[in-house]
């Protein structure tokens, strides 16, 4: 060993010229894409909010408008499959801005030699979850593209809803002394589909959580003031909270000892080497709510079979715009930050 | 969870600290060797409920980090071949090289595959005969005798189509390393966990008597890493410099002689460069001349490959623990896990992006 160190380091890290698959996991990749490529490309002010969908005042009222594409592997998963997915995930999008979800519209790009009957048991999937959720699939466009230019199946799903008159959500509106809900349990979906990815068996099988969340919404809404609402699906809690604290430029202080994280999902979580607050989920909601109105909003959502597990996890706070901060099990703090790309598991 | 909440317990961390308080009277240094460890104490936010008297160094046990240079360069070179799956373990897909990361290559058109272990290539090498399957075999101690039992498995199995391109550590030489250097000033070492279930501590006691210092054999939850910081101040004050083991429930004094045996068939020691230290002699494990047939480096001759580093940040300073993340100029500004600018801020083991990715409050706070 050398006595007097030579310091070397790798090169600066250039800058990416083509598309990685972290470009699509919802961290800071991601956003990357949306503020160097499309915001200046298509901006105005819908699209300068970064909610999940855009509220649109026609004649008065007002649309929620929203779209999503799904491209999920395996299709079918314990718990759900792509097109129960596509159909929760777009009227959970709606709901998010406090919207009634009306209608939907469904694109399915299919690979060659795909089988029929898989496609048919995707589309009865949606059908029920669009009745579940009282919406229709009202519009729709298929396209078949050659073997090997597309994993089996893909689909987009976009959707309309009404805003009811009062509401006013958006992930920009927390405000400090707000509370901080959380409806249920975090990670189940992406460990779901991770651990049948992975051929990893648990005692008790992890299901997709994936669920409509425009009743719960609803009576949340009927229960007290609501500022912000996000569903924390891809990049799971934590970017949900990390993006809602940037774009309302409020702290966020949580408790790890709050959030309530299934034991086999903890147990996949350690075995992989991932952290759950970065897990998908497909029907969980995390929303910002006056402080007074806290109390009611909770017992309102416990009474709802999809907020049966919800809690109060944290609050927001003036200090340290735009910084999430973490109480740990053993009592500590940690920041809670975007991830970079993909969760990459740990060698040791 | 059985056997990981008893370990993350608030009411006994409290306790331990306290204790921790009452001992550490004076002030000491202890490093952490394992990259593990520094995840657990920055996630945890362990080093707040600490008194100020002890001061926890980071040490060198990022197996990612320390990965030089020139393998990694090898390595994307071997990546970029059309007949290759190139099978890593996932941290090291975003670790740059001179050109880009395994990322990079895989989307211009690279077969580039994360596996939790190294027998899973073996899989992969019987489903595709017509193809090369290389695994990129780094770490400690920890990851040797998986990484050897894949190639023994392979020359039994006459699997021509897997070679393993070696990039192994080993602890106890970056010890040496450390203690010898005139700029060191830890005092104490909370030890390699799973370095030691496998190589047990028998080769840590020469170190401890030689340079008068106490090595404590630590895990990785929060609890281990408390009791394991306790034990080593209690040494301190009691003017002790031994080998104590605190992971008991995975670590013996001989360790594992099963996978030692396996890891020794295969590999034998050699000197070996640590990116951002430089070489450090016998410090490595490489394929034995009985192996060489499974040798990537060989096979795909890539071992001209030399790279030159530019001096930019001070990652060697942080690996030996002279410095701490924060000090650097560029932490946080330049240098982000998204534009690293050295290898400790790549892997979520380093402990610059552990400080940026967990603890950066401590640092607004200290301005």
């Amino acid at each position: 060993m050398p006595n007097d160190f030579t310091l070397s380091c790798p090169p600066p890290f250039t800058p990416r010229k083509t598309v990685v698959l972290g470009h699509g996991s919802g961290g800071k990749l991601s956003a990357q894409l949306i503020r160097e490529i499309f915001l200046p490309a298509f901006d105005n002010p819908w699209l300068r909010k970064l909610d999940d969908q855009a509220v649109i005042s026609i004649d008065g009222g007002r649309i929620a408008f929203t779209t999503d594409a799904f491209v999920v592997t395996p299709l079918f998963f314990p718990g759900g499959d792509i097109g129960e997915l596509a159909v929760n995930g777009t009227v959970n999008d709606l709901a998010m801005s406090g919207a009634r979800p009306v209608c939907l519209s469904a694109a399915f790009i299919l690979e060659e030699g795909f089988p029929l009957e898989d496609l048919a048991r995707v589309t009865q999937s949606m059908a029920r979850a669009a009745a579940a959720a009282g919406v229709a699939i009202a519009t729709g466009d298929t396209k078949v593209v050659n073997k090997g230019s597309a994993d089996r199946m893909f689909v987009t799903t976009a959707g309309i809803g009404v805003v009811p008159e009062g509401v006013e959500i958006s992930a920009s509106n927390a405000r400090p002394g707000d509370r901080v809900l959380l409806s249920g349990t975090i990670g189940d979906h992406g460990m779901a589909v991770m651990s049948r990815r992975e051929g990893l068996e648990f005692d008790g099988a992890i299901l997709s959580d994936t669920a409509p969340l425009d009743r719960l919404v609803e009576a949340m809404l009927a229960a007290g003031e609501i500022h912000a609402l996000r569903d924390p699906t891809r990049g799971g809690l934590g970017t949900s909270l990390c993006e809602m604290a940037a774009a309302s430029k409020v702290g966020v202080e949580i408790d790890a000892r709050l959030i309530p994280v299934r034991e086999e999902v903890r147990a996949a979580c350690e075995l992989l080497g991932l952290d759950p607050l970065f897990v998908a989920n497909e029907g969980k909601l995390v929303s910002f709510v006056r402080a007074e109105d806290a109390g009611a909003v909770l017992a309102a959502m416990r009474q709802r079979p999809e907020g049966r597990e919800a809690a109060i996890i944290g609050e927001a706070v003036a200090a340290h715009p735009g910084m999430v901060l973490m109480k740990t099990e053993i009592g500590g703090t940690r920041v809670v930050d975007l991830p970079f790309g993909e969760q990459l598991p740990r060698i040791c | 969870m059985k056997y990981l909440d008893e370990y993350r317990d608030a009411g006994l961390a409290g306790k331990l600290a306290e204790q921790i308080r009452r001992t550490a009277t004076r002030p000491a240094a202890l490093m952490e060797i394992c990259g593990g460890q520094t995840h657990s104490i920055v996630k945890y936010g362990l080093d707040e409920l600490l008194p100020r008297e002890v001061e926890l160094v980071h040490g060198p046990g990022c197996p990612v980090c320390v990965t030089p240079l020139e393998m990694l360069d090898r390595a994307h070179a071997i990546a970029r071949r059309p007949e290759v799956i190139f099978c890593s373990f996932g941290d090291m897909l975003r670790v740059p090289g001179s050109r880009g990361d395994l990322f990079q290559i895989k989307a211009e058109g690279g077969d580039v595959r994360v596996v939790y272990s190294p027998l899973d290539c073996l899989k992969l090498a019987r489903a595709h005969p017509d193809r090369q399957v290389v695994f990129f075999a780094v770490g400690f101690e920890t990851t040797a005798p998986a990484n050897a039992m894949a190639v023994w498995q392979a020359r039994a199995q006459g699997l021509a189509n897997f070679s393993v391109l070696v990039s192994h550590v080993l602890v106890p030489p970056a010890i040496t390393g450390i203690l010898e250097s005139p700029n060191n000033r830890v005092q104490a070492f909370l030890g390699p966990g799973h370095v030691c279930a496998v190589m047990g501590w028998r080769e840590y006691e020469p170190l401890a008597a030689r340079y008068r210092v106490p090595v404590v054999i630590t895990g990785f939850e929060p609890v281990d890493l408390l009791e394991g910081i306790l034990m080593a101040v209690r040494q301190l004050a009691q003017g002790r410099a031994e080998v104590e083991n605190q992971y008991a429930r995975a670590v013996t004094r001989e360790g594992n002689p099963e996978a030692q045996r396996r890891m020794f068939q295969v590999f034998e020691t050699c000197d070996r460069a640590w990116r951002g230290i430089g070489v450090i002699p016998e410090s490595g494990y490489r394929l034995r001349p009985e192996f060489q047939e499974f040798d990537a480096g060989r096979r795909f001759e890539v071992e001209s490959i030399r790279p030159e580093e530019p001096e930019a940040c001070i990652s060697g300073l942080v690996l030996q623990g002279v410095k701490k993340p924060h000090d650097c100029p560029a932490f946080a500004k330049e240098c982000t896990p998204q534009t690293p600018l050295g290898a400790t801020m790549v892997s979520a083991e380093g402990a610059c992006a552990a400080y940026y990715n967990y603890g950066r409050h401590l640092v607004r706070h200290a301005e």
